[in-house]
């Protein structure tokens, strides 16, 4: 590898380098926006957030700048070291950060304090692209998804303990970027359809079914297992069509049956029925296994009773497992539970965004937040302020900025010529994508209230910096890709 | 290192991933922003705190500019709950003179969310009204000690004194009707409710401003929206200036204490009222505040009625106040001439029919037969119209003709007077007649309503007015109490004459016998030494003792004033009408009673007449 003369900064990818200002001012002005005090504010100031905003936004330029200046190579070489460093301070945070709101993952630094998490996703991030980029690794292999796990599950499990579990999940982001690195689609679709049972099961948990004694939530996830089962026997045993005929009307006739029996006759909870209907066809499935010795077989069993022991579990899961404010937001999201905190939070949110109209309130004229009927208004829930005084044309324009940026990414990342170069291309825009789908997702109402912050907007130092790192690492290894 | 192309395609996933979620997001919001304002509107009812700014209501005075009615500033004392605590309620109840059952009933009240949608912990909240200024500094001294507990500053409507009470009429809060009619008024505003408060309602309470105040999550005030931008100050309502001369009031209400009755009196240059005092009246101060609803209700409920403003309320026969309209009618369609002279044989004899007068000489023209009030006179020019079949085709055309001479001297209609309430009164027409006897009547049926009897009734207000367009000689003006409006001119509804049907030539004749009589007539007692006096008597016949009744006018040329004074069953004319109407003729004429008639004054202000139990 010869040295080029040339600058990497004058090889940047000049688009993803406009997008960056573009939201970095963006975001600004939305702090600005979401400033409390009315009437004059000095923007300026450094005893104002906006002026300390303004300080965080000239640093990562800075530091954006440094990291161009930083030979690409040492970002591979170092990607292990960085890791492991990264993992030791997650360890001693929650032993010297101060408690915030019942979470300790923030480390005093003088006047300002530091989240150590932010930054553990860009090293987990280079640590996941040197695995990756070993010669010969393939996803495919139980033992190289095991290693891949791991790491990207030590700084999870540090940074629950930290009590923030918004950031620990941003870590589910990165099975986008195992999905392009050849994860098996199912162990995706495996996920999905674990979010579907949960959904539709608590969120219907309550809805009595017409003309039995059960609820819809149970009742309509078992249908919905059948249905998969049946779909996924017709995708991978094409050549065997009979089974799927088989099992497809033999659950109608269960359903009809039961219903009408229960309608009729003796109302009783038609879940049992079903459940039957799913033990016989996972009987079914296991028995086919038996006599034909296909993996297919054994797999869509393995899915079928997962399915149903995760549909039983996740009601155990709510109740027991997850904390109360957690299930207080998922069940206020799914709409089975009034909440008064956490769903007027997101109430005021989206009247917040909701009085926007077409081309907003004007900057500096929210009252929403002006007056702190928004939470976090300026970190968390920043997007209120871009709807509320931007409008829908500002939202739209914000959010048409985000996908650019990441579609832009995505198509860097294709170009990239090295594996590491492309895995971290992946992860560095499904991190964003995830924050993005996460944080507009909550303040709109569709998404529980997971505390992360909105990429660029959100006020805070950290937040910014473990962007700007994931996103000019990734510009310096695009650079540095150009000269070859 | 070679390229993984196995699994390229898969980018083509994330992407549409990508894509798709945002696509989401961008109709999630279209749908917040766009497709309903609900958002707005709750955004706003967060976030503006509307504070309405209370006009002071216009003051009232009198022709002289004496303040009649003002504002006097009364207290309101909220509470704000979150901060109301740990304070000694015993201390406090007795502070405010409530008992700890009304204190904590009225907490109660004040957090029932169904009566207080708006219910806020940490915003003030109404917790006493109306509290009187004298009352309130006593709490003043302590309400600081009590946490949470403030005061804010409302105005109360204040009288002078006793007096012009059905007049001035009176404020209380808006009913329902109220405001389903105006929107102008929410509940807990006050509108006035009887008397030119009422009438004038709308200029006298001015435009109410607003202030769009920013509240915090927390209810706390953030200063202006839009630093005021779109804020309105109030605008103050306007004063009145009455035509009523105060101590001309004050007089005619000493005079008819005791009796039942009314005194109005008009400048028959202008139309305006100078005094109106019905009989029995009532404090206007007792019904402001607190016990106003109280004070209605006891006055409602009294027999006597002194919520009946009786000047234009009381429906009254004229009787031989009546008389004059009669001659001027009589001269005018040509029935009789000045010097057309009727017997009268101690009344009037026709047919059978027997209409008794007292004893005078006879026969005689009009000008002494108005002198002496003669009945027969009147009932012979009656006759004489009625049955001129030359002029008239039929009996009901010469009644038609009859009734609308009076509708123009002001009679059968509403005058149009500025104050709630008016009654028209009663002028008999053709029709009526027609259907009282069936069509088979003539003028010696209805003789009576020649000397204001029978069918005929008519307010003193009526009465009155009939006076002034005799004082001046054919015409009057809408009679009005309000002179002007804060430097406006009035209505001109109030500053136009209406002329009579009768040619002003007629009116010297009238004059004449008014004139006369007051000489050498019915009413010798109502002359003013200095002044040329006019007048006439009546004594109307009802089924009880007669009223006693008397208008007249003064000085005889430029007229001043025009007074009509009605006392239920008084008697005779003289003896209540002529001696009443003297002294407010007097009064007004000279600013003062002469020392004779104060003691007259006194003497007939402490004369009661017995009306018994009866409700009237």
């Amino acid at each position: 590898m010869r040295e080029n003369s040339i600058n990497p900064i004058f090889r940047i990818d000049i688009w993803v380098l406009l997008l960056y200002f573009v939201l970095l001012f963006c975001g600004w002005v939305s702090v600005c926006g979401a400033s409390h005090d009315i009437g004059d504010v000095d923007f300026l100031s450094w005893q104002s957030r906006t002026g300390k905003q303004l300080v965080w936004i000239a640093c990562s330029i800075g530091l954006g700048a440094v990291i161009m200046m930083i030979e690409d190579r040492y970002y591979e070489i170092l990607a292990d070291l960085f890791y492991w460093v990264m993992v030791v301070i997650l360890f001693i945070t929650p032993f010297i950060a101060n408690d915030v709101k019942g979470s300790r993952s923030w480390i005093p630094l003088g006047p300002v304090s530091l989240q150590p998490a932010e930054f553990a996703k860009c090293a987990t991030a280079l640590a996941l692209a040197k695995l990756i980029n070993q010669y010969g690794f393939t996803l495919n292999k139980r033992q190289n998804l095991i290693r891949a796990a791991i790491i990207v599950l030590i700084p999870l499990v540090l940074i629950i303990m930290q009590k923030e579990t918004g950031s620990a999940l941003v870590y589910c982001s990165f099975s986008l970027m195992f999905y392009r690195e050849g994860m098996p689609g199912c162990i995706l679709f495996c996920a999905v359809a674990a979010v579907v049972y949960f959904v539709v099961g608590i969120g219907y948990s309550l809805t009595p079914l017409p003309g039995t004694t059960g609820d819809v939530g149970e009742f309509a996830v078992l249908n919905i297992i059948w249905i998969f089962v049946v779909a996924m026997v017709r995708i991978y045993l094409p050549r065997q069509p009979e089974h799927v005929r088989r099992l497809t009307v033999l659950g109608i006739a269960v359903n009809v049956l039961a219903w009408s029996v229960s309608a009729i006759f003796v109302p009783f909870d038609l879940s049992w029925a079903i459940l039957g209907l799913n033990a016989f066809i996972a009987a079914y499935l296991g028995w086919m296994w038996a006599g034909q010795r296909l993996s297919q077989w054994f797999l869509i069993f393995i899915f079928s009773i997962g399915s149903i022991g995760f549909l039983y579990l996740s009601d155990f899961t709510l109740n027991s497992l997850l904390k109360d404010y957690q299930r207080t937001r998922i069940c206020v999201l799914l709409g089975i539970e009034e909440d008064r905190d956490a769903a007027y939070n997101v109430n005021q949110s989206k009247i917040a965004i909701g009085s926007g109209g077409l081309m907003g309130k004007g900057f500096m004229n929210g009252t929403q937040t002006k007056l702190d009927y928004v939470p976090e208004q300026d970190t968390d829930f920043i997007f209120c302020t871009v709807g509320e005084e931007e409008g829908f044309v500002g939202a739209t324009f914000v959010l048409l900025l985000f996908l650019a940026l990441i579609l832009r990414l995505l198509y860097l990342a294709e170009q990239q010529v090295t594996v590491f170069g492309r895995v971290f291309g992946y992860c560095v825009l499904s991190i964003l994508l995830f924050h993005v789908f996460i944080n507009i997702g909550m303040v709109t109402g569709l998404a529980p209230v997971i505390g992360i912050p909105l990429p660029f907007f959100s006020y805070g130092g950290s937040s910014l910096w473990g962007f700007t790192f994931l996103l000019f690492i990734f510009l310096r290894i695009d650079a540095g890709r150009k000269r070859r | 290192m070679p390229k993984d192309y196995s699994f390229e395609k898969r980018k083509y996933i994330i992407g549409g991933v990508a894509i798709a979620i945002i696509a989401l997001y961008i109709v999630r919001i279209f749908t917040l922003q766009l497709l309903s304002d609900d958002y707005r509107q709750r955004a706003d009812s967060n976030a503006f705190r509307k504070e309405v700014l209370f006009p002071a209501r216009g003051q009232i005075s009198d022709r002289n500019g004496f303040l009649m009615v003002y504002n006097e500033p009364s207290y309101n004392i909220t509470v704000v709950m979150q901060d109301q605590h740990g304070i000694d309620t015993l201390d406090f109840c007795r502070t405010v003179g409530i008992t700890r059952e009304e204190y904590i009933a009225r907490m109660a009240d004040i957090k029932d969310s169904k009566k207080h949608p708006n219910y806020s912990r940490n915003t003030p909240q109404l917790f006493m009204s109306q509290i009187p200024a004298e009352e309130f500094s006593k709490i003043r001294e302590k309400l600081f000690r009590f946490n949470g507990f403030s005061a804010e500053k409302r105005t109360v409507r204040c009288y002078a004194g006793p007096w012009a009470a059905h007049v001035l009429g009176d404020v209380g809060e808006v009913g329902q009707a109220d405001i389903d009619s105006d929107s102008y008024y929410k509940s807990g505003d006050f509108i006035g409710k009887l008397g030119i408060e009422r009438s004038y309602e709308k200029v006298l309470r001015g435009e109410k401003g607003k202030r769009i105040m920013l509240r915090d999550v927390h209810g706390r005030t953030k200063g202006h929206y839009q630093d005021g931008k779109y804020d309105v100050a109030p605008i103050a309502g306007r004063n009145l200036t009455l035509g009523i001369d105060i101590e001309l009031q004050k007089l005619a209400e000493r005079l008819l204490e005791g009796k039942l009755g009314a005194i109005v009196a008009i400048e028959p240059s202008s139309g305006e009222i100078l005094c109106m005092a019905s009989s029995p009246t009532y404090d206007p101060r007792k019904m402001v505040g607190r016990d106003r609803g109280k004070h209605h209700f006891e006055l409602a409920a009294d027999p006597m009625r002194p919520l009946l403003n009786r000047a234009i309320m009381g429906c009254y026969p004229p009787g031989s106040t009546f008389k004059p309209s009669q001659g001027l009618i009589g001269l005018q369609e040509g029935a009789i001439q000045p010097n057309t002279a009727f017997p009268c044989a101690h009344g009037f004899n026709y047919k059978g029919l027997h209409l008794g007068c007292h004893g005078h000489a006879s026969p005689m023209p009009i000008i002494p037969a108005l002198g002496t009030s003669c009945n027969a006179f009147f009932c012979w020019n009656l006759m004489r119209m009625f049955g001129n079949r030359s002029k008239y085709s039929t009996t009901q055309e010469a009644m038609t003709r009859w009734k609308d001479h009076l509708v123009s001297m002001g009679f059968g209609y509403k005058l149009g007077i500025d104050l709630p309430g008016e009654k028209r009164g009663m002028i008999p027409n053709a029709d009526y007649y027609d259907k009282a006897y069936k069509g088979s009547w003539n003028a010696l049926t209805v003789i009576s309503i020649s000397i204001g009897q029978g069918e005929v009734t008519a307010t003193p207000l009526q009465i009155a007015n009939l006076c002034a367009t005799i004082a001046n000689r054919g015409y009057y003006y809408i009679p009005h109490v309000v002179r002007s409006i804060q430097g406006e001119h009035i209505d001109t509804t109030y500053t136009r004459r209406h002329y009579t049907m009768v040619d002003q030539k007629w009116y010297s004749y009238i004059v004449a016998g008014m004139r006369k009589a007051v000489v050498s007539g019915t009413c010798v007692g109502a002359n003013i030494p200095g002044y040329e006096v006019c007048g006439k008597t009546g004594t109307a016949q009802n089924r009880g003792a007669d009223h006693s009744a008397f208008m007249g006018f003064a000085p005889m040329e430029k007229p001043r004033i025009a007074v009509a004074v009605y006392v239920e069953n008084g008697g005779f004319g003289a003896h209540f009408g002529v001696p009443l109407g003297s002294l407010i003729m007097e009064q007004y004429l000279n600013g003062k009673l002469s020392a004779a008639s104060e003691r007259k004054a006194e003497e007939f202000q402490n004369k009661r007449i017995n009306y018994g139990t009866r409700a009237r």
